[in-house]
């Protein structure tokens, strides 16, 4: 383990011990994929806490490695090709990468539950939604076949489903996107989880029923007072979701913080970049700004930032030095403009936004 | 069938009646599971139907054809009319054997072991095909290279003559190692199947979710996967059954597999020919059509199964 002191707030000792609201706590996490033409390092050095009863977004481009942080923390990669080079994830004191295979069961859909981007393949089309739900609730409860039946009624109820005696017998094939959708955080939330991790859940859903999904996320975390780990490309539903942010761009997290201070004043210019392609109101006959060029090839990484070959504000140390959040002074964000790299100064022209932009 | 459930279920809401706003107009539905709608596919295929039916009029005759007409191998009669027996018009409706014995009553019977052989044999390959290509595609990496490569070793030797060998060695006329004997060799085509099916399904978001949730490996591949791989694998089980009640003809009318005593298709075919060069044609004819009939019945019926099993097959 090397040091890793960073976090959306600094709970963290200097010893590493773990504050006791923390409920999850990622540290230097690193997963890579063996593949057959080379090495991706698909999470490279990620870090984040999450608080109890707390949400934290995390955002970014397709591909930046927020789905494969999530499936390193449920352990639900295929290994190989997966392999989860090192790094601690604390969940509840506990290492969830030191468990067995037998307890890391116990705690997928008991302690940490997850709702996939996809409601329609995501629920298995020859069993009843009532079968799913009571299954996840005799796995963990030890419940009778009788009670978990109940109790999937229950859970159908509280996602705001109606006729739930009706819907627990039916099929997945029978129901809309947004009601299988409901379906899957009933069924997440059946086993009372401390933390829940949604990898993109609206995504997949128009827009209308987006905002409904989410109200109910919202809802649901109140009464239960789960944690949230909210993945999305959506600022959009960050600002109005999430307590904390976590903005990540090719394996790394470029910056942390509270949602207002990431969205209202982004430091790292690819915040920026997100934050300024969102299509506006007042912008009517401009040009949209976009963060130009692509994600870096993953086989073939920038020397320096990676974020370097798109930045607008690259200077020298940017195509040299990788700028790390963990020797990052301020310690919320990833990039040159704000800690010196070795050898160079912050240039004064540093901070001129473009033009147009509200900060 | 989505849109037919839909158009069911909208008929109460334009019923004036229906005038709450909230009213739930689904509850009106009846929801179908995935063998309501495949039986429903599979009653629009005509052949399907047919051959259902005649596999399930052998199965009974299997069950009670030997009750009803017992065979009775001494009573032989003294009045043939020569070393031919009687021709079905002087003993209907089949018929009878070079002793005067009736070859109806010789279908009859025979329909019990070779049903019985099919069956039992198709139940065996499918339990250990199943269970070989789904560990085989569920776990991948090195246990399915071990198991596949236990496959091509099985689909390599030739089937015909490894059968004979084997049931001259371990049969000894017997029931139980004959049927044995053909289960084992008939399931690495099935395993191939079902493991090519688990492949693809293990890719299934369903999958993920249901590991998301707390579920076992084990408890994933056959509770989870192998109904979604169940449609293949009951059409082919139907193939198996076909292919074991050929397969005990064949080694019966070499003489390789049941007693000459007992009382099966194949045997029949097999004895049966001492006395077709007298004239005697319904004596093998008889029970070859049965053999026949059971098997492309089967066929139709797998054929049916196939269509009304697809899920891709929604109409």
């Amino acid at each position: 383990m090397t040091f890793s002191t960073t976090a959306p707030t600094a709970e963290r000792g200097p010893a590493g011990a773990t504050a006791p609201d923390v409920l999850l706590d990622v540290r230097d996490l690193r997963t890579y994929f063996h593949v057959m033409d080379g090495t991706v390092r698909a999470v490279d050095g990620v870090s984040f806490s999450i608080r109890r009863g707390q949400t934290l977004g995390v955002v970014g481009e397709s591909g930046c490695g927020k789905s494969v942080t999530a499936l390193s923390i449920m352990r639900l990669l295929d290994i190989p090709p997966a392999e989860i080079v090192s790094g601690e994830i604390l969940f509840d004191g506990r290492d969830l990468l030191h468990l067995s295979d037998e307890e890391m069961r116990h705690v997928r859909g008991n302690d940490v539950a997850m709702i996939f981007q996809e409601p329609m393949t995501s629920l298995n089309p020859v069993f009843t939604v009532g079968d799913q739900i009571a299954e996840a609730v005799v796995l963990h409860q030890h419940l009778s076949r009788k009670d978990a039946w109940d109790k999937a009624i229950e859970s159908i109820k509280a996602v705001g489903i109606n006729n739930p005696e009706r819907r627990v017998k039916q099929y997945p094939h029978e129901l809309s996107g947004g009601m299988r959708q409901r379906v899957m955080i009933a069924m997440a939330l059946s086993c009372d989880p401390k933390l829940l991790i949604a990898d993109e859940p609206t995504t997949a859903l128009d827009v209308t029923i987006q905002a409904q999904i989410l109200e109910l996320i919202r809802k649901v975390q109140d009464e239960t007072g789960a944690a949230l780990m909210l993945i999305t490309h959506d600022l959009g539903v960050v600002a109005e979701t999430v307590h904390d942010v976590v903005v990540m761009y090719a394996g790394r997290v470029v910056e942390t913080g509270s949602v207002d201070g990431v969205l209202l004043a982004p430091k790292h210019p690819y915040t920026e970049g997100l934050l300024t392609s969102i299509p506006s109101k007042g912008m009517r006959g401009q040009r949209l700004n976009v963060i130009k060029g692509t994600v870096p090839n993953p086989f073939n990484m920038p020397e320096g930032c990676n974020f370097e070959p798109r930045c607008p504000y690259a200077f020298a140390p940017c195509t040299v030095h990788d700028p790390r959040i963990e020797d990052a002074n301020p310690p919320d964000v990833a990039c040159w403009l704000y800690t010196p790299a070795p050898g160079s100064p912050i240039p004064p022209r540093a901070r001129t936004r473009p033009a147009g932009r509200p900060s | 069938m989505t849109d037919q459930t839909t158009v069911g279920g909208l008929a109460p809401a334009g019923d004036p009646g229906a005038a709450q706003p909230t009213a739930d107009f689904e509850v009106a539905l009846e929801s179908l599971n995935q063998w309501q709608l495949a039986w429903r596919r599979y009653k629009r295929h005509r052949l399907a139907l047919i051959g259902g039916g005649i596999f399930l009029f052998m199965i009974v005759l299997a069950i009670i054809g030997p009750i009803i007409w017992p065979f009775d191998r001494l009573a032989v009669r003294s009045d043939l009319p020569g070393p031919q027996g009687f021709s079905p018009l002087q003993d209907p409706p089949f018929g009878s054997d070079g002793a005067g014995r009736s070859v109806w009553r010789l279908v009859a019977n025979g329909a019990r072991l070779s049903m019985l052989i099919g069956l039992t044999t198709m139940l065996i390959s499918v339990t250990i095909g199943t269970v070989v290509g789904a560990i085989a595609g569920y776990f991948g990496g090195r246990i399915d290279n071990i198991l596949m490569r236990l496959v091509d070793l099985f689909l390599s030797i030739p089937l015909l003559f490894v059968v004979l060998v084997a049931a001259r060695f371990f049969g000894g006329g017997e029931l139980v190692p004959l049927i044995a004997i053909f289960g084992i060799l008939l399931w690495p085509g099935l395993a191939r199947l079902v493991r090519a099916l688990f492949l693809s399904l293990r890719e299934q978001e369903f999958v993920q979710a249901a590991r998301a949730v707390g579920v076992g490996d084990f408890r994933i591949a056959f509770r989870h996967i192998l109904p979604n791989a169940l449609g293949p694998i009951i059409v082919t089980a139907t193939l198996l059954v076909a292919n074991a009640i050929i397969l005990e003809a064949f080694v019966s009318y070499l003489n390789f597999g049941l007693k000459a005593q007992d009382v099966s298709w194949g045997n029949a075919l097999s004895n049966a020919q001492s006395r077709m060069s007298v004239g005697n044609w319904w004596w093998p004819f008889f029970p070859g059509f049965f053999i026949a009939l059971t098997v492309i019945s089967i066929n139709f019926m797998g054929d049916g199964l196939r269509d009304a099993l697809d899920p891709r097959s929604r109409e």
